[in-house]
């Protein structure tokens, strides 16, 4: 019996340009099923994977809609007419209990790679677990994760995340390795220092997993470039430790919609969340503007213990696996604090922010901004230069007047553990840290000529400004420090 | 690949998704093949069509087949036929979820507008793969009206 069938517009390139077509069948399903069998390019719009007809698919029978008939069963006299007809849906992200993964990696993306032998064996501790198995696996390897930072987080981050089978690894870096990183950054050896962490980071992770594949961006992350870079990525995963670099990775993740899994550390202490303003707070919920330039020091200024970023790095490679997978409770919504002195792990409920002002509900924020200006760094720089602007005397100049035999009392204004790594006192100098200047500067001739040192300069630079205004007019600041002393006169002096 | 859409009908569609937002508005795109584009779509006018989804409207828009049909005629009506489909995302980017790639067809444009705290942002137009494994953006062209 002969069918006619009318292809909606939207399936004519499938069925060969045709508006209609003819097919021999007694039903309805088997009219269908003879349509896509002609024509196979059909067969996904129209079947799903299981072979039922797809909801949004509507079968009409002159006017009627065959599922107030008797659906696929409905017979077909010869030469009746049946035509297809779409319906419409959609709506934005997914509701909340959908599980993450299929949100973040198409799950057509992941069915369509294939696990090799040689991979099967070596996820085999994933496979065996339900939550994972074949299909998490999958997941993985179709997922595209964006690093910023090959540091002390990107290290555990980028090798469990390379190890674990996720398939692609973005990173951001622009830095090269110091003999200081190796102390915490464990994705850079000995052999690395000189090299730039990006190629440094990919030998290591390939040498993990030459599965992996590494797209690298050896650029510093900036308003220009952020929503380009992070556009092809499922999750973007913040290694840095400044101010301006994160509100711009949590700017970039807001407005691309996508997740940022956050670490950071200091010192003694780990932060870590998952800011995903589709599904909880953002960054800026949390603090909506940063502290002053400053007031919180980095890791080259206040420290890090090294074990610290491998800890909060590795919440972040477990955040960013979960998300992937889908499993398990996202750390949407809490930020964790963990003190490693203590050993102890606490847990705040954030909440979403509804003054927010990029994920709220009036946004001021629709682009990204100039995060320097925003964080005060220009102010910041102007400062340091004031403070900059005090008499300077080169290690070399010092050297050579000490050398004649000028009388000169040189001042440490460094902590008494700094004090301990290496110190000019052979040269007859004194420690003075600079929290206790105000109330030793009795201890100083108002008279005598003063040379201040510290590490690198910037805080003998302030004790100058001190002392000056106390009334001290002979003052000197020794310029780079004591990494330039031993720089430049004595190299037997441990740099740190 | 592109869509050129009349700067009159744009207003219309951002209008329509303030005056729907929080829910999701929606509409059918009626037009005809653009020739100075392959597969190309020029589209001559925004019909608005009433959000079916009385559940969840706020993150769900459904046009029925009937009044897919309804629109089919009124697009024969003028000599035109329906080149894609335009939707709302209340507080959310104007790219496809992966709601609407399930859901979606192939070679229709899918017109989607962001509208961030009841204001209309950014409106970009999408066409799903033939593998239905996702979206790809097409240019969206505003254009100055027809001449007569």
């Amino acid at each position: 019996m002969t069918t006619r069938i009318h292809v909606p517009t939207p399936l004519r390139a499938y069925a060969g340009g045709q508006g209609t077509v003819e097919v021999e069948a007694a039903s309805v399903g088997e009219a269908l099923r003879a349509l896509a069998v002609r024509y196979e390019g059909l067969r996904s719009h129209l079947f799903g994977e299981n072979g039922e007809l797809r909801n949004f698919v509507n079968v009409y029978v002159r006017d009627e809609d065959i599922r107030s008939l008797q659906g696929e069963e409905t017979p077909l006299a010869d030469g009746a007419e049946i035509s297809i007809v779409p319906s419409i849906a959609g709506g934005v992200a997914s509701p909340p209990a959908e599980r993450t993964g299929d949100a973040l990696v198409a799950a057509g993306r992941a069915q369509e790679l294939e696990l090799s032998n040689e991979e099967v064996l070596r996820y085999s501790r994933h496979l065996i677990m339900p939550e994972v198995g074949m299909a998490g696996q999958r997941r993985l390897k179709a997922g595209r994760v964006l690093m910023i930072g090959a540091g002390g987080l990107g290290s555990p981050l980028g090798l469990y995340l390379a190890a674990a089978g996720v398939g692609t690894l973005g990173i951001v870096d622009f830095d090269v390795v110091d003999e200081t990183n190796l102390q915490r950054q464990l994705l850079h050896g000995t052999a690395d220092v000189g090299r730039p962490k990006l190629d440094s980071a990919r030998d290591r992770l390939r040498d993990v997993n030459p599965h992996l594949h590494v797209e690298s961006y050896e650029t510093r992350l900036s308003s220009e470039n952020a929503l380009e870079i992070a556009r092809d990525y499922d999750v973007v995963v913040d290694g840095t430790d400044n101010f301006p670099t994160r509100y711009l990775v949590n700017d970039t993740c807001v407005l691309l919609g996508k997740p940022n899994v956050y670490g950071s550390i200091f010192r003694f202490e780990g932060q870590n969340s998952v800011f995903w303003a589709e599904r909880g707070p953002c960054y800026r919920c949390l603090y909506a503007e940063p502290p002053p330039p400053g007031l919180v020091p980095s890791c080259a200024e206040g420290g890090v213990l090294g074990v610290l970023p491998g800890i909060v790095g590795a919440i972040q490679a477990l955040e960013t696996i979960k998300l992937l997978l889908g499993a398990g409770e996202p750390l949407i919504g809490r930020l964790v604090l963990f003190d490693a002195l203590a050993l102890r792990f606490r847990e705040l409920r954030l909440r979403k922010d509804p003054a927010c002002p990029i994920c709220g509900e009036a946004p001021t924020i629709r682009g990204l901004i100039d995060y320097d200006e925003f964080c005060g760094i220009p102010q910041a720089r102007m400062e340091e230069e004031r403070q900059a602007a005090v008499p300077q005397i080169t290690p070399r100049e010092l050297r050579a007047r000490l050398d004649r035999g000028d009388r000169l009392a040189i001042v440490d204004v460094r902590e008494p553990h700094e004090w301990e790594i290496g110190n000019l006192a052979p040269l007859g100098a004194r420690l003075i840290p600079l929290g206790q200047l105000a109330e030793r500067m009795s201890e100083l001739d108002t008279a005598a000529e003063i040379v201040l040192h510290c590490r690198s300069g910037a805080r003998s630079a302030k004790a100058l400004h001190q002392l000056r205004q106390a009334g001290f007019r002979k003052l000197w600041n020794l310029q780079g420090g004591i990494l330039a002393w031993s720089d430049e006169v004595d190299p037997s002096l441990p740099k740190y | 690949m592109s869509v050129q859409l009349p700067a009159e009908q744009v207003a219309a569609i951002r209008a329509h998704g303030r005056r729907a937002y929080p829910h999701e508005c929606c509409g059918a795109l009626l037009g005809e093949p653009d020739p100075s584009s392959p597969d190309g779509k020029a589209v001559r006018a925004a019909l608005p069509a009433g959000n079916e989804r009385g559940d969840s409207p706020r993150n769900r828009f459904l046009i029925s087949s009937a009044e897919v049909r309804r629109m089919e005629a009124e697009a024969r009506r003028r000599g035109l036929s329906i080149v894609g489909f335009y939707h709302s995302h209340p507080d959310h980017p104007a790219r496809p979820s992966e709601y609407d790639r399930e859901h979606a067809w192939p070679w229709y444009s899918y017109v989607i507008l962001e509208v961030r705290g009841g204001r209309d942002a950014a409106l970009r137009s999408w066409r799903l793969t033939d593998d239905r494994q996702r979206f790809e953006e097409e240019p969206l062209h505003e254009t100055l009206e027809e001449p007569a």
